[in-house]
């Protein structure tokens, strides 16, 4: 029931970014190195193209836009999920150090196994996901036990995330100075967050956690708008308060890690996305949790044509033009809050 | 709390900064021969003697020490001083419990710009790199200290650490993003990772007056900084003019860290640790405090190189990686406490 009443309010934001994404997709699908018109996008649809158009069009753009969906979509509403649970609108994976905590042990998994045959089961992109989930989740339970006093400041909660940020920065520091040259080239450019080169066994790696996921974050909405009260009422309607947090917790940092493992430290995503859905579909965790996901991928996918022709035939990593926008925005978030709250 | 009887106890507390200072100068002076004694080959305090008052150019242990060990230890205890300066300068000027110059963005800030000078003039000299370190460490500076005088309520920790972990964020996305275009990614990360090991006299020589500059404008300030302690309005009421506080102390800090920052990199929570200590040990004086935490600020640093070194020989662990393996937990700790507590 609620689902339907909150879509039909909100039909109309979703709808058109649905065609905006509908809009980018398409139009990214035919710029790059070598621009691809249309007709020639269709007719390689159908199988009748010829082998370059082929290769550029299913191995190298396609999954490369696809990836861009699903992290953007994962990212956008792991931040919402965080925002909603710690009741603080400034919430992100990547500020929190989620995304550090990740990629510190997708970074020390390449460190200690690459080069090992024995162990080369742990290279396989399907198990990077499962390691920088755990790197993540370590973190969210250290930053929520740390932050825990009497209840969890949201302020606090941001401190020693940033904490815990600067904590992973350093050890990932440590271990990447040890790294041979081009591994270390590679981890850098990962860790910025890009999508380059993604082939589709990526897409298939990350594709099982955004469906499973997905759907059950947004089966949680319910819970997140009554988190949105202060604490006695939830209680009072017989919700185990705590444990919803610790669950909802767990699955932003399940999102997080898994994109990370992928795409790598994309921040600021997870802030922008549930702010935008919230100015176009209002605080409501059932139409916000979609709007998100749904914002997320526009711009994940917008950045990503501006990263690659901006410069091109150079890539400017994903995760540098997110930054770019985010950071600003940020700040001008900080500027215009008006009271003592956490919520803008 | 001011009183006009003076009791003991408060006469007790006059005394007490100098007994710090002269066991922070004590530490300072046993950790450099230390330091100096420390290495791949394990120099005597009594050989270290030696070399001072009768150098042999034969022995080659009296070389290691001039050139090698004395310029490192030196090198360490003044950038480690600078930094304790300007964490001070920061927590004072924003009065901010949280500042220091690498949370808010000012280290960041000469990442940047060094990023760019290795980027388009790859046969930089070390001078042109100290001045494009000074105006990334100017920019990150005065942008932090924009958003301070911009935003319309009272600044908390939160508001300001936020607002510096948007700058870093963007800052070393930016020179990461200029690194890897221009292939000076590792560059780039060993020279911010920072370590002093490849610390020459010319650093030495470059530090010093930086340093005792920094200093001696902090020292200015520090009647005004006192006050500051007590809120804007006293401060304005007693006579101190806010903009000329906050713009000689921003001054002191872009010298200072930036100096820091183009000889030995990104090392963090420095100046975020020692004024803590140092406030605990001498009270809210700031002519006590800086000059206390300038000591304490050698002797951290000095310590956390030699750590550095022993970690894992002969590799040396980045310097700075260890000040935030260390600074981190204080962070949390100071995070966790109640807030305003400056």
């Amino acid at each position: 029931m609620e689902w339907i009443a909150a879509f039909k309010e909100s039909k109309k934001p979703l709808l058109v970014i649905l065609l905006f994404i509908l809009g980018t997709f398409i139009f990214s699908l035919q710029t790059g190195v070598l621009p691809i018109s249309i007709s020639e996008i269709g007719t390689t649809l159908r199988g009748e193209g010829t082998p370059q158009h082929e290769l550029i069009l299913f191995q190298l753009r396609l999954p490369r836009m696809i990836i861009a969906l699903l992290i953007g979509a994962g990212l956008a509403v792991s931040g919402a999920i965080l925002q909603g649970l710690s009741r603080n609108s400034l919430a992100d994976p990547g500020i929190l150090g989620i995304n550090a905590g990740a990629g510190l042990a997708v970074v020390l998994c390449i460190f200690l196994f690459k080069g090992n045959e024995a162990l080369g089961i742990f290279q396989s992109p399907f198990m990077l996901p499962l390691f920088a989930f755990c790197g993540a989740l370590t973190v969210a339970i250290l930053i929520y036990t740390f932050s825990w006093k009497d209840g969890v400041d949201p302020g606090r909660l941001l401190l020693i995330g940033i904490g815990f940020n600067a904590l992973c920065g350093a050890l990932l520091i440590i271990v990447q100075l040890k790294m041979d040259p081009r591994d270390f080239q590679e981890a850098t450019i990962w860790l910025t967050g890009s999508i380059w080169g993604t082939q589709w066994r990526y897409v298939y790696a990350l594709l099982p956690w955004i469906v499973v996921l997905l759907p059950f974050a947004f089966f949680k909405a319910k819970t997140l708008n009554l988190l949105q009260i202060s604490d006695p009422i939830p209680y009072s309607l017989g919700m185990n308060v705590e444990f919803e947090r610790r669950l909802l917790l767990s699955l932003a940092a399940a999102l997080a890690g898994a994109c990370v493992a992928v795409g790598g430290g994309i921040s600021f995503l997870g802030l922008l996305a549930p702010h935008i859905a919230r100015r176009l579909t209002g605080p409501n965790y059932y139409s916000l949790l979609p709007a998100s996901a749904l914002i997320g991928m526009l711009i994940l996918l917008l950045a990503d044509m501006i990263g690659k022709n901006i410069l091109a035939p150079a890539d400017i990593p994903i995760g540098i033009v997110i930054s770019i926008v985010g950071a600003p925005y940020l700040i001008y978030m900080l500027l215009n809050r008006r009271g003592s709250g956490f919520k803008t | 709390m001011p009183s006009l009887v003076k009791t003991s106890r408060e006469q007790a507390m006059n005394s007490r900064p100098l007994i710090w200072m002269l066991i922070g100068l004590i530490g300072v002076a046993i950790s450099i021969t230390i330091s100096i004694g420390l290495g791949a080959v394990w120099i005597p305090p009594s050989v270290i003697i030696e070399s001072f008052t009768s150098f042999n150019p034969e022995l080659l242990e009296h070389h290691l020490i001039f050139e090698v060990r004395i310029p490192r230890a030196l090198t360490a205890a003044l950038v480690g001083a600078a930094l304790a300066i300007a964490g001070t300068l920061m927590q004072g000027v924003t009065r901010n419990p949280l500042a220091d110059p690498s949370i808010i963005g000012i280290t960041q800030g000469s990442g940047l710009a060094i990023a760019i000078a290795l980027s388009f003039f790859s046969s930089i000299s070390y001078w042109g790199l100290l001045g494009w370190s000074f105006i990334g460490a100017a920019l990150g500076a005065v942008l932090v200290l924009l958003f301070t005088i911009i935003s319309r309520e009272q600044l908390s920790p939160v508001t300001l650490t936020l607002a510096g972990a948007a700058l870093s964020m963007l800052f070393s996305a930016l020179s990461t993003g200029l690194a890897l275009y221009f292939q000076v990614a590792q560059d780039l990360s060993f020279w911010f990772a920072g370590g002093l090991s490849g610390s020459k006299w010319v650093h030495v020589y470059i530090l010093f007056p930086i340093t005792i500059t920094g200093l001696l404008i902090a020292l200015m300030m520090s009647r005004s900084l006192t006050t500051l302690t007590m809120g804007d309005d006293v401060a304005t009421g007693l006579g101190h003019s806010l903009h000329r506080v906050r713009w000689f102390s921003i001054t002191a800090v872009v010298l200072l860290s930036g100096a820091a920052v183009s000889i030995a990199g990104a090392i963090g929570f420095i100046g975020l640790v020692v004024p803590h200590i140092v406030r605990s040990l001498v009270g809210v004086d700031y002519r006590h405090i800086l000059p206390t935490s300038a000591l304490i600020g050698a002797f951290l640093l000095i310590i956390a190189d030699i750590g550095a070194r022993m970690i894992n020989p002969p590799f040396e662990t980045p310097v700075g990686a260890l000040t935030a393996i260390i600074g981190v937990p204080f962070f949390l700790y100071l995070a966790r406490m109640k807030r305003r507590n400056l």
